[in-house]
């Protein structure tokens, strides 16, 4: 077969148009070929100025924040010569009830007496209220003490650690320097604040309670949300029939991931309390309602990252005879995971940064205990934030600003780790 | 080995995509030691077909089968056939080489596993090796079979998919067109492969290649518009059709 069996291709008969080549040099082009090159220049200003300026407003809120609030993280130490001469023995110390006895011989008192002694008349308002607890515990730890004089660093009180830090007012300014002249004043961490729960003393505050709250309430969301809401993505996506009613449930969840929290807040309130009567305040309500708050976005973006999956490989898959299940959970599932992740990771995020919903279901109680577990009393970091920026006393200031320090590193850490997780499940094609 | 029965008989075979007729009365044997080739333009439904002989149509909702197709006399559309079973025993090769995302051995080794073929890792090990070796691959890709199998090249990938496919030992392969994203030397390999499978599983492949299809098959089929238009010996199709359409058709009339 020599001839090519394709027939030759049918040309037009009008004569060919005559070409003319296009002169790039005319003013006119000149100037158009000006004008884009301003036009792409503009833009890449544009761009560059607008994450400029957003780079520039996150570096203010973090040094702003850093600069108020990392003080928080130390506290003023007033250095207090004490005699105990307490009615008691050492074998009562340290034994069982020792805290007890100690608080019933009048250690209280004696601190009070020690520092009116050393500082003068009012000596003791230099001290912070726990400022007592302090020297329990080194009488704890040496027994021998009770009856030696010794010295002591203890925390001052509030309106002293304010001063003491640069923002206090002239009394208290005036009681520093002298304070400081005596060389009675020190820096020391405050290893409470990461101990201890909630305190109407500012010195005495922790963070502690309100971390656990706030690990406690995720983790119920996450146990709860996560495999609810892969398990609704994969059944609409690979099981569920097209018609009115999955068209009906898929608006029903895009509407339900755009409710404002407070309304969710309301229905937890209404079902969770009023209802079903679970203790208020608890982190097991915070996670349920903020797992209902935070599904929605996992089945959205779960659905996105089921869809993307490439259908050849579902074909591939059914094709050597793999059930339904096992394309889902050979294939489907572990392809789509980054992505399910990353969803996973905002709408954690944003549930963790809630504070409307938890106010309707009583986790802005005043808490000063950490919470032992999911049905106990608890508050989260930003109802902590919001409580303490509420407090009239100048010493909360400071811990606001330390607490939303916190907060911020927490996210920081969830979000670090899910995205490790997210690159270690990606499949690189 | 019995060559006279079919291995695969359709009998006035109807596919409908909702309203629409893909398929119209089409019947058709495939016997067990040759290779049939199914021809004709885009959108002619030779891909609907042979999807249909693996029940490939059920994942798409609105399509609906008609008429009766038989593997070894067995109905696949009866109702107490097993899906599952069934892909396993007609395997298939699709147009865009999709291998799993996993590593070389992966790939292979799937298909066994699933189905519980082998009961220790050497079996397995020789599986994956023999099939390997029979998709002409095992030499290029013996010392990585720990690497991706999305990082091979386009013909590796699609020799790789036919290994995966004949792991599982099927009776059946069907190929939907297997080379239109390979070039010429990768394609020339694919049929080469077609050429040594013959005769151990029985092979359907769709192609848009005239070429290919007289040089793989023994029986050509060609469709157009839905309609099975001519079947018969390749020799006789490519050289003396009978039908007008396929006259036209094969000399680059329409297509």
């Amino acid at each position: 077969m020599s001839r090519s069996l394709v027939p030759e291709v049918p040309t037009g008969t009008a004569a060919p148009i005559a070409h003319r080549p296009t002169d790039w040099t005319t003013q006119a082009s000149r100037r158009r070929t000006r004008r884009r090159y301003a036009a792409e220049r503009r833009f890449r200003l544009t761009g560059l100025a607008a994450v400029w300026l957003s780079v520039g407003f996150l570096a203010f809120l973090l040094v702003s924040m850093m600069w108020q609030g990392l003080s928080g993280f130390t506290e003023t130490r007033i250095t207090l010569p004490i005699t105990l001469n307490l009615d008691i023995t050492p074998e009562r110390v340290a034994g069982r009830g020792g805290n007890l006895a100690l608080a019933g011989a009048g250690l209280e008192g004696a601190v009070d007496a020690a520092a009116s002694q050393a500082y003068g008349a009012g000596g003791a308002d230099l001290l912070s209220d726990g400022a007592w607890l302090r020297v329990r515990d080194a009488v704890k730890a040496d027994p021998d003490l009770i009856h030696r004089r010794f010295t002591i660093d203890v925390p001052a009180a509030a309106d002293i650690d304010v001063a003491a830090k640069g923002e206090g007012t002239p009394a208290a300014e005036a009681q520093v320097a002298r304070l400081t002249a005596a060389k009675a004043l020190s820096r020391g961490i405050n290893r409470g604040f990461l101990a201890q729960a909630d305190s109407t003393d500012s010195t005495q505050v922790g963070i502690w309670g309100a971390l656990k709250g706030s690990l406690l309430t995720m983790a119920v969301t996450l146990l709860l949300a996560f495999p609810i809401g892969v398990f609704a993505a994969l059944y609409l996506e690979e099981y569920a029939p097209r018609n009115r009613w999955t068209d009906l449930i898929e608006v029903s969840i895009n509407n339900l991931a755009a409710v404002p929290s407070i309304i969710f807040g309301l229905l937890g309130l209404a079902v969770f309390l009023g209802t079903f009567h679970m203790p208020r305040s608890a982190p097991i309500v915070g996670g349920l309602t903020l797992a209902l708050m935070t599904m929605p976005v996992i089945v959205i973006a779960g659905r996105n990252a089921i869809k993307g999956v490439p259908p050849s490989i579902r074909d591939a898959a059914l094709a050597i005879g793999a059930s339904p299940v096992q394309v889902v959970f050979h294939h489907v599932l572990p392809l789509a995971l980054p992505g399910i992740l990353t969803g996973t990771i905002i709408g954690m995020a944003r549930a963790l940064g809630e504070t409307a919903p938890l106010l309707m279901i009583g986790m802005r109680a005043f808490i000063a205990a950490p919470p032992g577990g999911v049905s106990d009393p608890a508050t989260v970091l930003p109802v902590q934030i919001f409580l303490w920026s509420d407090e009239v006393n100048r010493g909360f200031v400071e811990k606001t600003s330390t607490a939303i320090i916190v907060l911020l590193v927490f996210l920081l850490a969830m979000n670090g780790l899910a995205i490790y997780l997210r690159n270690r499940f990606e499949t690189r094609w | 080995m019995t060559t006279t029965s079919p291995k695969i008989t359709a009998r006035n075979v109807s596919v409908y995509y909702g309203d629409k007729r893909a398929i119209d009365d089409v019947s058709i044997d495939v016997t067990q030691d040759e290779v049939v080739a199914f021809i004709g333009p885009s959108g002619c439904g030779k891909s609907t077909f042979l999807r249909t002989l693996n029940r490939m149509n059920d994942t798409v909702a609105s399509a609906r089968v008609e008429g009766r197709i038989e593997l070894d006399g067995e109905d696949i559309y009866a109702p107490d056939m097993d899906v599952v079973q069934l892909r396993a025993r007609v395997g298939m090769v699709f147009q865009k080489p999709n291998p799993f995302p996993k590593s070389i051995y992966e790939n292979v080794a799937y298909g066994p596993r699933i189905h519980g073929l082998t009961q220790s890792k050497t079996e397995l090990d020789a599986i994956v090796e023999g099939s390997l070796r029979r998709a002409g691959l095992w030499d290029e890709v013996k010392d990585r079979l720990t690497d991706s199998g999305t990082a091979l090249s386009g013909g590796q990938q699609q020799r790789l998919c036919i290994a995966r496919a004949i792991a599982v030992e099927p009776e059946v392969i069907l190929m939907d067109e297997p080379c239109s994203a390979l070039d010429p030397i990768a394609t020339a390999k694919i049929e080469e492969l077609i050429h040594e499978l013959k005769g151990r599983y029985a092979i359907v492949i769709v192609t848009h290649n005239m070429q290919q299809a007289a040089r793989v098959s023994q029986r050509t089929a060609f469709f157009h518009l839905g309609h099975l238009v001519e079947f018969g010996a390749t020799s006789d199709i490519f050289t003396n059709p009978r039908a007008e359409r396929t006259k036209d058709y094969i000399t680059g009339r329409y297509g």
